[in-house]
This record gives C-alpha cells, structure tokens and sequence, in this order.
C-alpha cells in the first residue's frame, strides 16, 4: 500500500482512507517494533534525512529508529550545528539536501508553514514533524492509532483535548484527524490559551474543565509550552495546575478507564499529577512505541518498497 | 511644446464630459469640446477617459538604502505606468528620512532622474523611534509636504501629541500609520479561524482600531489634521465615520488589496499576501468599499512596498510586509469600484487625484485650465489578467499574479512631457 502523495504535510491534506491504511499499516509495523529481531529492508538504499530547528529527543529519535528499522540510512541536522548557523535559508538548505540523494527529509521547525516551503523546493519526500503552532502529523497519527487499538474505532467517541491549545500544533492535528475520522473533539483551557474561532477546525468548546471531561472516552493532555511563550499566559504553575491540570479527582466524571494520552515530554505536577501519568489508564508510554510504528508505516508508505 | 489630447473622456472630481485637452509649456491651457489648434502632437483619446494625473499619498521608494528593492528611478517608472503623476514617499529609508539632507537628497535625485513628481513625507520623530521630535522644520524646507512614522505608531501619546502641535507650524500634513505593537505582539496575519488554522500568530483588528482612536482623539483634542494611514477594519471605518461626524478634522485612505482581497489570499502560507495591517475579511472588505462611497474614507493610496524575491521567498513568520501597487492601482480600483457601479469615475478621480492631492496640500489632481500638465489616460475597455513579470518596478511582490482586471493606462503625461506612451515608458 502506498501513499499517492510525495510529501506529508498534515492531517490536512489526508483523506480519512489515507489516514485508515496508515494505521493499518503501523499494526503491521508494531510488530516489528516488538519482536526481537528489529530489522527489514524495505528502505534498503534509501537516505532519510531528519532535519531540526527545534530541540526534539522523542521525535526525533522516533524516526531515526523507525528509518533504521527499515534498513535505511540516516543521518540527523540539527539547526544550531550546520550551515543554517551561518544563515542559510531554508530553501537552499533544502535544496543541498536534495543534491546529496536524500529521498525523505522529516523538518521539524519553529515556523508554521515551514515543511510547506520546504517541499516547494526539494524533490525528496518531506514529512512534517511538527511546524509552529500548526500541524504535528504523526503525533496526531500515533494518538488515532493508540485510540483505536484501545477502543475499538473512532464513531461517536468523544476526546477532550485539554491545556495551551493555542500553542499547540498537536492539538491541531488531532482536532482535524478525529474529525475526519468520526470522533467529536471537545477543548478546554485557559482563555488566554484559546486560539480564536477554534470551532471553524471541528472543535467543541467547553466551558469548564468538567463539561470538557464529562463523559469523555479519551483525554488528552497538552505539555504547557513553557519555551513557546512571550509573555506570561498564566500566573504560574501551581494556579495552572489547581485550575487546570488533570488530576485523578478531576477524571473522576470521564467515563470509566477512559484513557488518557499526553504527547510528552510531561511538565509533571503542571498540566498532569503524576497519578495520571503513572496510573492505569495511562497510555503515554505505549504511545511512544506506537509512534515509532506509525513512522515506519508513513516512511514505508511514502518510499519503501517490498524486496 | 504644444500637445492637444483628442476625443478622449476628460473626468474631474464633479464631472465627466467629452472634451479636447490642450497643453502648452507644461501648463493645461484649454479644455474644451472640439478644440481646433495646431500642436506639435495630437493624442486620441477616443474611447479612453482623461484624468488629472493620479496622486499616490503613501509609497516607499526605498531610496536612500534599500536600492536592491527599488530606487527613486525604477519606482517612479513603476508609478508613472500605474497613471500616478506625483507621489509621496514615506521616510523608512535608510538612513531614515528624519533630516534635511537625505529630504535633500530625494528631492534632487527625483528631479534629475525622477520619472514623476516626488514630494517626500519626513518622519515624525529621530530615526522613527517614536522618542524625540525629528526636524521637522528644517524638512519642510528642504521640500517634505507630511511627516509619518510609517511602518510604526508613535507609542508614546504624549510624544505624538507633540508631532501634531509642532507639524501644523509648519504647515505639513501629519499621515498616521496605527498599530499597536504590543497588542500585536508578533503577529503575521489577520487575526481569525485562519490564522488558527495556519497556527500562525494573529493580529487583532483592534491593534489598528485602538491606534485609529487614539490619533482621532488626539486630533480632537489639538485641533490638528490628522490623516490615518492603509484603513483596513470595519470598525476602524466606523471610528472615523464617527469622528467626522463630530467635526474632528480627520481623512483616510485605504489601499486595493484592502478592498479586494481577504485573509483567504494567505492560504497556502502565500508570503506575497503578507502586508501590515494584515489582508481581513469579507465583512472589513465591505466596510471599506461602504467607506469610500459614503466619503468617510478619503482617498485610495497604493502603500507600494517593493521587496527582494529573497524577502519573500522564505517562511511566512520570517517575511517582509508588503505588496507593490504602483501598476495595479487603477485597474484594481477601476475593475472592483467603477465597473461593478459602486463608484462613478468622478468620484474614483476624486479618491486618486484630487483627494490626496488637497490631504498633502500640493495643487495638483485638477483638469483645467491654468493647471500643471500632469494627465494620465486610461482605456477602461481592454480586460486582461495582472502579470507581475510586466512590472517596471523592481520587485515583484504582488498577490495579483494572474488576477482578472479591466482597464490600462495608455499615455502618462507629467508637466507636459509624455512619460508613458501607449503603456510604455518613453
């Protein structure tokens, strides 16, 4: 099965078919995650390029194992080790990847839209890991692919999205992918948090942190981006935390083992106690190994072949 | 030097009639039906209407500084295609046009070498930091006709107070951009389901509104003209209906791309729809026609802002603001305001001649006899799509690409002299 497509961008752009064969792809991928011999070949000769402006260690990781997995070869850039330094664009960045034989360039990128620009001008394959405060598509893939494996399917759930939604381009990606994908997003955080006209995307607004939770069959919770801030959004971290944060008191109206996902790295004590974290509804580390094998699904998908 | 225009339309701001156009040593002196008179040339103007040569209260001719951009030569070249036969450019050069030499220095090298009439705004304070009064004096001598900041407000209100007592001493318009910067923080594009859809920071329209009122107030409250820069919110149109209806003496401009696009032309992280105040939505692109049929907004400028490809082939966040608007000005204005019937021409020609002209109090945007020579001609007829690879200017950062307009400037005639000879420059 493959992607009828050279770059992925976001959720966007994925049609709810697409999204489905990913996933049925990484249930296959899983598999390989978990056995004891992690090595195939379908990117044998292949070069996946991870290139970053942002600091990642999950992400980036993610699919450096996952491309390896695959037999392919890596090499990892990060922004304040390369050329860019020196001030080079992005697209001539690009554009030398390009001239190197890259076949996959996965762009993380503190611009929104970055990924986008980047694909203008490299005929490589460029996977979005995460642009500004718009999409992070694997993440959301990764979230859908953990929500499924637990529930079953996506019809009639309903996931509250909780904390920094502004900032937030997981949030984003979720809110599109579950949408399509039959389920009902349902945000809540701060107002300051808030971006404006959320509901346009496909979200619900919830007025309180209850109503958000009230009945839900998933909750997420959003890492407050402390790095991504200007100015403060709130008054501090204990004010977050009582008002906000997702403690087991506040779960307590979710429905019964509704599961929670957090995309990570965790602020404990902040937008989760580490009761939730570590307690049996929590999926968090399962989502990680799942995101590996959503990425080898995605980067078998966009460029591998069966040998 | 004798020159009569034939057959032609000939439209001033109160009435549009057929008419013969005679010029002699670079001054109008007849404009009649069927005028009869040997000339060393004859220009027909059958089928095209005549119009007092446009006036552009608001462009950037990056001159001193940003030459790569454009320069004092290839913008008026770009603004005499566009039909513009005097326009005003605003003071982010660099260095800034806060002093009497680099004013000096525009005067001088737009008159040797200059396509158009240039009259140079001064900025309002040193270096357009917003602190200390800049010579505003001194400029006016060396030939500003307004002082603006453009490109930044004036933060502190008690300094921009100042600005406005101190200009009407000398007798200069005072040409407000409004943003307020904190309220903007680092926003990129209009503030709305969009932006939050692009994860892109947005600018509320209340940055420019809050701004838009302060200046009215102020201006109420001195006594003094105010002129507000690129109108682009519905309540911004409002707050200056309001005020006029008080009496305050305040005018407004808003430029094409605020009257005939949206946010929408951001899609794609489209960096050639980036401009400051941002590109709104259909109900701010409404408001704003709505205020130039009803006179609250005065005039149409073009806000020209030429950038480098390399300024806006990079990410959307790290983009210069900016669109150039020189040589899609009439058409666009033509094509959304006159041929859809909201505007007649004469009301059209008030907007982009004789509007900007009495705002910047420099006698020109008139057809008559007595009047300097300055004429553009426009055939509404031909309808084709806007190709930026056309342009004169230097950059190409327009959104228009391809958009569908009515109208082209044939003949641009400054003080006498043939510039533009059937669209092209002479």
């Amino acid at each position: 099965m493959k992607l009828e497509r050279k770059d992925v961008l976001g959720l966007k752009e994925l049609s709810a078919d697409e999204i489905t064969s990913i996933l049925n792809t990484a249930e296959y991928m899983r598999k390989i995650v978990l056995s004891d011999s992690k090595k195939v070949h379908y990117l044998r000769g292949r070069t996946v390029i991870t290139l970053f402006y942002e600091n990642s260690t999950r992400t980036r990781v993610s699919f450096e194992l996952a491309a390896k997995y695959m037999s392919a070869d890596t090499v990892n850039i990060t922004a304040n080790a390369s050329s860019v330094a020196k001030g080079e664009t992005l697209m001539d960045t690009g554009r030398t990847l390009d001239s190197m034989g890259a076949d996959v360039i996965i762009i993380r990128h503190n611009m929104s839209g970055a990924p986008h620009h980047l694909a203008k001008y490299v005929k490589a394959s460029v996977i979005n890991a995460g642009d500004g405060m718009h999409e992070h598509p694997t993440q959301a893939l990764l979230d859908l692919f953990t929500i499924r494996r637990h529930l079953g399917g996506f019809d009639g759930l309903k996931v509250a999205i909780l904390g920094d939604i502004y900032h937030s381009r997981v949030a984003r990606s979720n809110i599109i992918g579950l949408r399509k994908m039959g389920a009902t997003p349902v945000v809540y955080g701060p107002a300051t948090m808030m971006p404006v006209e959320i509901e346009k995307m496909g979200a619900e607004t919830a007025p309180t942190l209850e109503d958000a939770i009230e009945n839900a069959d998933v909750v997420m919770g959003l890492r407050v981006q402390l790095e991504r801030q200007k100015k403060a959004l709130f008054p501090s971290r204990s004010e977050y935390a009582k008002y906000f944060g997702i403690s087991p008191g506040k779960l307590k109206n979710a429905k019964k083992n509704a599961l929670v996902l957090h995309p990570g790295p965790v602020n404990r004590g902040v937008e989760m106690t580490s009761a939730v974290i570590d307690g049996d509804d929590s999926v968090i580390n399962e989502q990680v190994t799942n995101g590996v094998a959503v990425r080898m699904a995605l980067l078998y998908m966009l460029t591998g072949s069966e040998q | 030097m004798k020159l009569i225009i034939k057959n032609g339309i000939v439209v001033t701001h109160n009435k549009e009639v057929r008419r013969d156009v005679l010029v002699e040593n670079g001054l109008i002196t007849a404009v009649g039906a069927g005028l009869d008179t040997d000339a060393d040339e004859v220009v027909d103007a059958k089928g095209c209407y005549v119009l007092p040569g446009l006036v552009d209260a608001h462009c950037h001719l990056r001159d001193p500084g940003y030459e790569y951009k454009e320069d004092i030569v290839s913008g008026t070249k770009s603004a005499a295609l566009g039909g513009f036969t005097s326009v005003a450019c605003m003071a982010n050069t660099n260095p800034v046009a806060d002093n009497k030499a680099v004013i000096r220095y525009i005067v001088d090298k737009a008159t040797r070498e200059g396509y158009v009439n240039v009259f140079p705004i001064g900025a309002m304070t040193k270096g357009q930091s917003g602190e200390e009064l800049a010579e505003i004096g001194e400029m006016k001598e060396a030939g500003i006709v307004g002082v603006s900041d453009d490109g930044y407000s004036v933060k502190n209100s008690s300094v921009m107070r100042k600005v406005m007592l101190y200009a009407k001493m000398f007798d200069v318009a005072v040409l407000c951009h409004c943003e307020d910067l904190d309220l903007a923080e680092e926003g990129v594009m209009n503030e709305g389901c969009l932006s939050t859809e692009m994860g892109l920071r947005g600018i509320s329209k209340a940055c420019e509104e809050i701004m838009i009122a302060r200046d009215i107030i102020l201006s109420e409250r001195t006594q003094v003209p105010v002129h507000i820069c690129h109108v682009s919110t519905a309540l911004g149109v409002d707050l200056i209906r309001k005020a006029k209806e008080r009496g305050v003496k305040v005018t407004a401009e808003t430029c094409p791309h605020y009257f005939t696009l949206t946010e929408n032309a951001c899609e794609g992280y489209n960096t050639m729809a980036k401009v400051n105040p941002p590109l709104r939505k259909s109900e701010d692109v409404e408001a704003i026609i709505n205020g130039l049929c009803d006179g609250t907004i005065d005039i149409i400028a073009t806000d020209h802002a030429p950038h480098h490809a390399d300024e806006k082939n990079v990410e959307f966040d790290k983009a210069a603001n900016g669109i150039v608007g020189f040589e899609t000005a009439l058409p666009l204005s033509y094509t959304a305001l006159v041929a859809t019937g909201k505007l007649t021409m004469p009301e059209l020609v008030q907007t982009l001649c004789k509007g900007p002209s009495d705002i910047l109090r420099i006698n020109r945007g008139e057809l008559k006899a007595g009047s300097a020579a300055d004429i553009t001609i426009f055939d509404p007829s031909p309808s084709y799509r806007i190709d930026v690879e056309k342009f004169a200017s230097k950059s190409k950062n327009s959104p228009f690409h391809g958009y569908p307009v009515n109208g082209r400037v044939n003949f641009t005639i400054v003080g006498g002299k043939i510039t533009v000879r059937n669209g092209k420059i002479v």
